[in-house]
This record gives C-alpha cells, sequence and structure tokens, in this order.
C-alpha cells in the first residue's frame, strides 16, 4: 500500500484548494471571503488528515507520489515522506486557526487579506510536496510575495521597514541556493529530488553547496546572526501572520536542512557541524538573554522563537536518531506553541491594542480563561513534561549530548533561560496587582478564541503525552537519512569508554 | 522571385511603408487611424510571413544577410512588439493637434532596419540595418515636437546615436582593414587564424562598443533614462522592446558567428558590460519618482541579465539571451502598456510613481497588473519572468562562470528593491487621486494578455518556447 493506487492527485489538490479559494476570495466581498477563507482551509485540513490517516509509515519512502513531466522546464512532481506529512499536516491545522484569529482583527481590504493568506497555504503546501529540484525553489521562494503583502499592508507602525526587510533578506539568502541547485542540476543532470537525495556530489563540490543552502536556510531559520529580520517581521506582522510565519514558514529551513543540506551533502554537513553548532549556541544563549529585556511582547516570543529553533539545528546537525527525531519534534511543538502565544497576544492586542508588557497585569483576575490557557502554553514554551516541547527538546538535547558534550551543555542553559523569560513574562502579564485600569476592565476569551486556542492546546497535550503518533510516521525515513549519514555523523565525546585501569597505566608509563 | 521569397516579410514591410508613406501624404490627419491600422495590419502580416520554409532558407544575396531561423525568431518577436507599439499610440497623443499618420510610417520603417540587423551577416548589412531603425527612432522620440522634454530627448538621442555610429563605423573600418572582408564568415575565419591582432582588437572593441550603445548596456547607457523620459510614452515603449532586442540579437550573432574563434577576447568584455548594467541599473534606479525613468533602469538591468547569457556563449547560452529577450519583450510591454493608462481625471498622462500610491484599492485589477510585471520584472518565482534569469544563470553556470552568475544574481536582490517599491507604493500607500478610467479595449486585452503569459501559466510556455529557441540559437552553430 503505498497509496498511488488511488489515481487522485491527493497532493495536487493540496495544492490547488486553497489556490482556488483565494481567486475565488479576489471576487466577493469581505463576508464572503472569510466564509471562503475558512472552508478552503478546512477542506485543505480534512485531505491532510486523510493523507495522514493513509499514509503507510512501513511503506515506499515516497507516498502519493505525482509527476507531470513537462518538457525542458520543471516537472510538476509531487510526493511526501514522513517528514513532509508532518509538516504539511501543521500547515494545514494552523491555518483554519489563522483565518479565524483574523476573523474580526482585519477590517480593511478583507478579501485581498483572505486571498493572500490561501496563496500562501498553497505555496507552502507545494514546497513540502515538490520533488523537483525548481518546483521546490518556485515554491519556496514565491511565498515570499503573499508574505511581503501581508506585513506590508495589515502590519503595525513600521510595517513597510520590516516587509522590505523580511524580502530582501530572505532573497538574499535563496538566490545562492539557486546558483547551487543549476550546478547540482548540471553534475547529477537530474532535478529529481530523491534521486539526487542518493547522489554522491564530490567532497570538494559539496563544502560549496552546502554553504549556498545554507545561506538561504540559516536565513530562513533563521540562525543566529542572520536572524534580524525576523522580530521586525513577526512584530509588525498582524497576528495571523506572526503565527504563520513562526509556525510554518520558519519550518521550511529545518525542513531544507532535512531534506537538501543532509542527505545531498553529508561530507559538507559534516564539515560544517563545528560551525552550526557554535552558531545555534551563541543564539540559544544570546537570543535567550535578549528576550529576557523585552518590553514588547510579541518580541519576546519573536527572540525565543530564534532560541527554540537552535535547539532544531543542534539536533539535526548531532546527526544521529535521537537528534533529528527530537529536532522534527521541536518544530512540530514550536509551530502549536509559538503560533498559541502568538494568538494569546493577538487576544490581548485586540482589546488593548498594545503589546507593551508593562501595561498588563493580574489578568488572572478578570480573564481566568485565558490565564489557563496561556499558562498551558508557557509551560510548553518551557519545556514542562507533558507537553509538546518536552519531547522534542529532551531528545534533541540528548542527540546533541552524544555528539558534543560541550555543545549540550551550552544549549541546556537555554532551557533554563526560557524558563527565566517565559516565566517572568507570564508572570507581568497574568500575576500581580492589576495596575491598570483598562487592562483590569478587559473580557475574558470570546467563543470564537477559545475554538482558536483549545485546538491548539489539544495539540500540544497529545504531542507530549502520546508523541508515537507523530514520530511514528517519520521513523523510518529518519531511518534512511541516518543510513545516508552513517559514514560522516561525528563520533562524539560522550561515549562510553572502557576504562584503561590505573594498574595498567603506571605500567605502561615505565617503559 | 524565388530568390526574393526568404525576404518576404521584408518586402511586405518596405513596400507596405512606402505605399503608406504615400497614403499618409494624401490623406493627412484624417488617415492617421487608417494609417495606423493598416501599419498594424503589415506588422502581423510580415510576422505570419515568417512561418515557412523560405523564412529560414540560410544566406541570401551573397551572404549579406541570412535568413535563418534566429532571425526569423527574433523577428517574431519585435514585429508584434512594433504593433503594439502603433495600437498604444492610438488613442494616446492628442488626435487633432499631434497624431498623424507618420508615426506609424516611421514605427514600420524602423522594423525593417530592425530585421536587417537581425539577419545581417555581413559589416554593410548590419551598419545599413542598423541607420535605418535609428534614423527612424530618433524622429520617434521627438515625435511630440511641441513638447520641450520630447525634443531634448530627440536631440540627445540623435548627437549621442550618431556618436556610437562613428565609433562602431571605425571598428567596422579596423575589421575590415585588417582582414579585408566585410561578411561574418570571412572575419570569423581571419579571427580563427590564431590569436587577433591589435588592430582587429581594437575593431572589435570598437564594434561591441557601438553596439553597447544601441542595446543601452553600461557604460554606453547614458542615454536610456533622459531619453525614455522624455520620448512619448508610446514611444518609450517601442525603444524598450523591439530596438532592444534587434540589438541584443545582433550583438549575439557578431559575437557568435563573426567573432566565434575570439570569444576570450570578447567574452571578458560582455562580462564587464553585464555585470556593470546590472548593478548600475539596479543601484540607479534606487531614487527615482519617474516611472519611465525608472523603466529606463529596468531596461539597462535586463540587458544586464541578458549579456550574462550571452557572456556564457556556445548553443546553451545564445538559446538562453533568445528565452531571455522573448519574456522580456512581453513584460515590457506588459508594463509599458500599464503606465500609458496611467491618466489624471482631464486625461492627461502622468509619470510619477507617487501618483500610483494606494491604487489597490481604487483599482485592484489594475493595480495586480504591474504587481504582476514588477514582480516578473525582478524574477521573483513563481512568476514567469524567474524562468528566463535562470535560463542565463544555467547556461552561466554550465559554461564554468559560477562567479558570475553570482554576482549577477545578487544584482537581482539589489534589483528586487524598486520593484518592491512600485508594489509597496501601490498596496502599502494610502490611495492618491484616482486615475481616469479608459474605455480601451484593444489595450486592456493586451495587458491581460500579457499578464497571464508572466503569470505562473507561462511556465506551460517553457517546452515550446525552449526548443525554439533551442532551434534558433543551433541555426548559429
Amino acid at each position: 500500500m503505498t497509496g498511488i493506487s488511488s489515481g487522485v492527485p491527493l497532493l495536487s489538490l493540496l495544492i490547488i484548494i486553497p489556490l482556488l479559494a483565494g481567486v475565488l476570495c479576489l471576487f466577493v466581498k469581505a463576508e464572503g471571503a472569510r466564509w471562503i477563507a475558512l472552508i478552503g482551509t478546512m477542506l485543505d485540513l480534512a485531505l491532510s488528515i486523510y493523507l495522514w490517516v493513509r499514509f503507510d509509515p512501513d511503506g515506499a519512502q515516497w507516498q502519493f507520489v505525482e509527476k507531470l513531466p513537462v518538457v525542458g522546464g520543471v516537472n510538476w512532481a509531487l510526493g511526501i515522506d514522513g517528514i513532509a506529512l508532518l509538516l504539511i499536516v501543521l500547515t494545514a491545522f494552523l491555518m483554519p486557526i489563522c483565518i479565524g484569529a483574523s476573523w474580526r482583527s482585519i477590517e480593511k481590504r478583507v478579501s485581498e487579506y483572505m486571498a493572500y493568506f490561501l496563496l500562501m497555504e498553497a505555496l507552502i503546501m507545494g514546497s513540502f510536496a515538490a520533488q523537483d529540484l525548481f518546483l521546490f525553489y518556485i515554491f519556496f521562494e514565491g511565498g515570499l510575495i503573499p508574505m511581503y503583502l501581508i506585513i506590508g499592508v495589515w502590519g503595525g507602525a513600521e510595517r513597510i521597514k520590516a516587509s522590505y526587510k523580511f524580502f530582501l533578506y530572505t532573497l538574499f539568502g535563496s538566490v545562492l541556493m539557486l546558483i547551487a541547485m543549476l550546478y547540482m542540476a548540471g553534475t547529477a543532470n537530474t532535478t529529481s529530488i530523491p534521486e539526487l537525495m542518493a547522489y554522491n556530489f564530490p567532497a570538494a563540490a559539496q563544502k560549496w553547496l552546502w554553504l549556498a543552502f545554507f545561506a538561504s536556510f540559516a536565513v530562513k531559520m533563521p540562525m543566529w546572526p542572520v536572524h534580524t529580520w525576523l522580530p521586525d517581521a513577526h512584530v509588525q506582522a498582524p497576528t495571523a501572520g506572526s503565527v504563520i510565519l513562526a509556525g510554518v514558514l520558519l519550518k521550511l529551513g529545518g525542513y531544507g536542512f532535512i531534506r537538501f543540506s543532509l542527505p545531498m551533502f553529508p561530507d559538507g554537513s559534516l564539515q560544517f557541524v563545528p560551525l552550526v553548532f557554535v552558531l545555534s549556541g551563541i543564539a540559544v544563549v544570546y537570543t535567550s538573554l535578549v528576550a529576557l529585556v523585552q518590553k514588547d511582547m510579541k518580541k519576546l516570543i519573536a527572540y525565543s522563537s530564534v532560541a527554540h529553533m537552535a535547539f532544531v539545528t543542534f539536533g539535526l546537525f548531532a546527526m544521529n536518531r535521537q537528534g533529528i527525531e527530537g529536532a522534527m519534534l521541536v518544530m512540530l511543538g514550536h509551530g502549536l506553541v509559538s503560533g498559541a502565544l502568538f494568538l494569546c497576544v493577538g487576544v490581548v492586542y485586540d482589546r488593548l491594542h498594545t503589546r507593551d508588557i508593562d501595561r498588563y497585569g493580574g489578568l488572572s483576575d478578570n480573564m481566568p480563561g485565558y490565564a489557563l490557557l496561556f499558562m498551558v502554553f508557557t509551560m510548553a514554551s518551557v519545556g514542562l513534561p507533558g507537553t509538546s516541547n518536552f519531547v522534542g527538546e529532551f531528545l534533541s538535547l540528548v542527540g546533541t549530548y552524544r555528539a558534543s558534550s560541550w555543545a549540550a551543555i551550552v544549549a541546556t542553559t537555554g532551557i533554563i533561560l526560557g524558563a527565566a523569560y517565559m516565566l517572568w513574562l507570564y508572570w507581568r502579564i497574568c500575576f500581580g496587582t492589576q495596575r491598570n485600569a483598562d487592562a483590569a476592565a478587559m473580557q475574558d476569551l470570546s467563543v470564537r478564541e477559545w475554538w482558536l486556542l483549545a485546538p491548539i492546546a489539544a495539540g500540544v497535550f497529545w504531542m507530549g503525552v502520546y508523541p508515537e503518533s507523530f514520530m511514528r510516521p517519520m521513523r523510518n525515513d529518519v531511518g534512511r537519512l541516518l543510513t545516508r549519514l552513517e559514514r560522516v555523523a561525528p563520533a562524539g565525546d560522550s561515549a562510553l569508554t572502557l576504562g584503561k585501569g590505573a594498574v595498567h597505566m603506571d605500567h605502561g608509563a615505565t617503559h | 522571385m524565388g530568390r526574393f521569397a526568404p525576404l518576404l516579410p521584408e518586402l511586405i514591410l518596405s513596400i507596405g511603408g512606402t505605399v503608406l508613406m504615400m497614403v499618409a501624404a494624401f490623406t493627412g490627419r484624417r488617415g492617421s487611424g487608417l494609417v495606423s491600422w493598416l501599419a498594424v495590419a503589415l506588422l502581423l502580416g510580415a510576422t505570419a510571413a515568417l512561418i515557412g520554409a523560405p523564412s529560414h532558407a540560410g544566406p541570401v544575396f551573397d551572404n549579406f544577410v541570412s535568413e535563418d531561423l534566429f532571425a526569423s525568431f527574433g523577428k517574431a518577436i519585435m514585429f508584434p512588439a512594433a504593433a503594439i507599439a502603433i495600437i498604444a499610440a492610438h488613442g494616446w497623443f492628442e488626435r487633432n493637434t499631434e497624431h498623424s499618420a507618420e508615426y506609424a510610417v516611421l514605427i514600420v520603417f524602423s522594423a525593417v532596419g530592425m530585421s536587417v540587423m537581425v539577419s545581417a551577416t555581413s559589416l554593410i548589412a548590419l551598419y545599413v540595418g542598423l541607420e535605418l531603425q535609428s534614423l527612424a527612432a530618433y524622429v520617434l522620440a521627438s515625435y511630440r515636437r511641441m513638447d520641450e522634454r520630447s525634443a531634448e530627448a530627440g536631440l540627445k538621442y540623435f548627437v549621442l546615436g550618431a556618436l556610437a555610429s562613428g565609433i562602431l563605423l571605425y571598428g567596422i573600418s579596423l575589421l575590415y582593414g585588417f582582414t579585408g572582408t566585410m561578411s561574418f564568415n570571412g572575419l570569423a575565419a581571419a579571427f580563427g587564424r590564431g590569436p587577433p591582432s591589435l588592430g582587429l582588437l581594437f575593431g572589435l572593441v570598437f564594434v561591441l562598443a557601438g553596439l553597447a550603445f544601441k542595446a543601452s548596456a553600461v557604460p554606453f547607457h547614458m542615454w536610456t533614462p533622459d531619453v525614455y523620459e522624455g520620448a512619448p510614452t508610446p514611444v518609450t515603449m517601442f525603444f524598450g522592446t523591439a530596438p532592444k532586442v534587434a540589438a541584443v540579437l545582433l550583438a549575439t550573432r557578431l559575437c557568435v558567428e563573426a567573432m566565434g574563434p575570439a570569444t576570450d577576447a570578447w567574452r571578458q568584455i560582455v562580462i564587464f558590460a553585464a555585470l556593470a548594467s546590472i548593478f548600475l541599473g539596479a543601484i540607479a534606479a534606487f531614487g527615482q519618482t519617474n516611472i519611465k525613468r525608472l523603466l529606463a533602469y529596468s531596461s539597462i538591468n535586463n540587458v544586464g541579465f541578458a549579456m550574462v547569457g550571452l557572456a556564457a556563449a556556445g548553443p546553451q547560452g545564445t538559446s538562453s539571451v533568445l528565452f531571455y529577450m522573448a519574456v522580456y519583450v512581453v513584460m515590457t510591454v506588459g508594463a509599458f502598456l500599464c503606465v500609458l493608462w496611467m491618466r489624471d481625471e482631464e486625461g492627461r498622462p502622468v509619470e510619477t510613481i507617487a501618483s500610483l500610491s494606494g491604487l489597490a484599492q481604487t483599482r485592484p485589477a489594475f493595480a495586480a497588473a504591474i504587481a504582476i510585471f514588477m514582480f516578473s520584472l525582478a524574477g521573483i518565482p513563481p512568476l514567469f519572468g524567474f524562468w528566463p534569469k535562470l535560463m542565463v544563470f544555467k547556461a552561466a553556470v554550465a559554461s564554468g562562470y559560477v562567479a558570475l552568475a553570482v554576482a549577477g544574481i545578487v544584482g537581482t536582490v539589489v534589483g528586487a528593491y524598486y520593484y518592491l517599491k512600485i508594489v509597496k507604493v501601490m498596496y502599502m500607500d494610502e490611495p492618491a487621486e484616482p486615475y481616469a478610467r479608459l474605455r480601451q479595449p484593444v489595450q486592456g486585452l493586451l495587458i491581460l494578455l500579457a499578464a497571464l503569459f508572466v503569470s505562473p501559466l507561462g511556465y506551460l510556455l517553457i517546452g515550446p518556447l525552449g526548443s525554439l529557441t533551442d532551434k534558433a540559437a543551433g541555426s548559429l552553430f
């Protein structure tokens, strides 16, 4: 059972449904566009859940494969493995929530807004499902256009600067990757991603190819020191924009490492493990410290995203099962939790129109439901056992420890600092005395807001209590990646070794 | 009669053009509509005449010109572009005072010149074609003779163009003096005899400099922004498309056919011109407030990318140049057709970028069309403008010029900024005074077609267009 037999091009549908819905949105008024967007994203969610159910974890590596060759151009080649599947499900899950979050907070040019969101969903789905190098690039880069417009049109006061920064930063990262792709297509004489994943590029070339891809994914991820676009983009984007940016778009960077950098350039990857570890180490400590001193709630969460993404890079480049599976789970968990945290910020922002932490306080008195859910997501972000992030962060730290104990020591400080800034944030907002009358007068969550946050909370606990549902689909794919990396995986300094014994040492020294 | 069959498109245009000139002389201003539509019909008829075997019969008239697929491909882009320039002018000029029939006639003669340019296989034919094209263009630039800017544009274009022609002619005389032949084949044989002598090198440099002027490649681009800004917008659209294709294709044929053995000699010039054009075109556009000026820099920038493909040389590089120019023409035509629609309430043309402010709210479809052309010119996928850029970089990487490709692609990021600026003005700024709504179904349809061509649907054309450009490029090797 590989899922091919059904004959229905499910993955194409996954891309076409939001695309059509997006076009349709342009032709209707605000209320119609909202409903079309909600229905479109719900259909996509249903379809992706169907894919999840139909996906056979023990089956072929690539399932639901479609191929429509275009002469001389890009092939419309789609197919997913477990890794792509999980990210597709995450995207499809967050999208209706984003639409719901924008239901009332977006007032102007609603049809356009919904159209861009749906277009973005189509492009993201395409990037995860693409099996042709250039098709991937087209989807990957195409996502810039709707996001640029979403930030620039519906963003906050500094929206223009943020939108430019977002666009040009990520574009600059990606164009170098394009040159590398051209070289790869020329050398390997194929543009098929599965074939390229098995192709052995000359070790000398791998170094450059790896760097070119790194330039793109590191910006997207984002890694220190090219993360500076992220706080701006996050703070200025509308709530739903931040959710999709943190929840899904950042995952394209991690996905890129798993899909391209590691399997295609194993030698290059090995060579740059120290670089990745150093950058990730700095990111964990530095951005956590920066997050501690933020006065703006969104900015704080944005910096925490950079810190969490560093766990992903640590885990991936540890090149062992725990590390890679952990990295994947961190990506999924962070997708849910950071999305939820941005929604939580959005909830109070919609009421008071400020993101200044000092303007809030003691919200647990007048908004108990909000305080409860915010607590859940704060704890998940800290990595409390039983929540999604614990599983991912723990595994990724175990993996890192196996590769390098020093890296693990630095990475673990991130957990402590993460607890510090998140708990302090929560304390300043929900506990303490109510300093501001207007904040004290805010209403608790509406039914719509419950509907947005509760499913994420459920997902967070599901992933924390029974992560097997999420690890099962990718287990074999991680295994395949590991066999590819077997030859190069770093030995590590933490493996148990047989002691030589004091006597033996003395004996040896006399010679 | 058979001897003339390959020249059918040129014959249609020259005889038809002469007849139209007579019609224009006797009907005066009244005939401008009739002459315009007849000229469009002539150009489309000449395009149709490109179909079939005679149009790629090979060398004719003792190897004076070569009617091959390469030339036919160029003509198939240039003739419709010229026709659109006539259509666009109709209804743009003030019918009673400015628009007269000679506009269409001049474009037809210019098209004949360009057609000779792309088929020239002798330095004489090259020069004659180029001058025929340019003389018509000088007049067109100053077509609005009561308008100071237009007159200035014409004069500037003429003086600088004459200088460039002089440089080109000097180069031609050097080449002839040192080889004793005017034909491209003879030149190729002379270059093939060993490393080129100093005289030949000088000739090569001067000829390329002259052609760089026509293609508005840096460092011979100075006239472009002023002429583009000053010339009437339909004329600017014409300058930005057909003559540019002719110049780039002529340079390609000259480099590949006549100077093929001396590739290493001209390649460094082309690489310099390519990178300089890309970066100057991108950086100088930053401060522009006039959309025509901005598009002028955009055209400089785009010629740079086409020249990356030329620098790659070989069949793949040549094919990518053809592909690039084909898509470039559609994007530019689309963008300029949109600019032509920028009129204030009284119907006067507006050219400032600021007037586009908030267009997405007042005229969403119009703004979407401009946004599509801008993103496409910037080469952002999933729009089709991405693909030709990919092709030229692919050719450069395949021939080992990775550093050139990296430098060029960094240039796209620099250039993306000013295309984004237009989108920003349209989508993110507060609405300015709305434009007048025009009833021009033909132009509207053309914009729609161009937008569809550069939309992701264009990717479906990669196959047919790619095999055509491959074949066309193959006729040079």
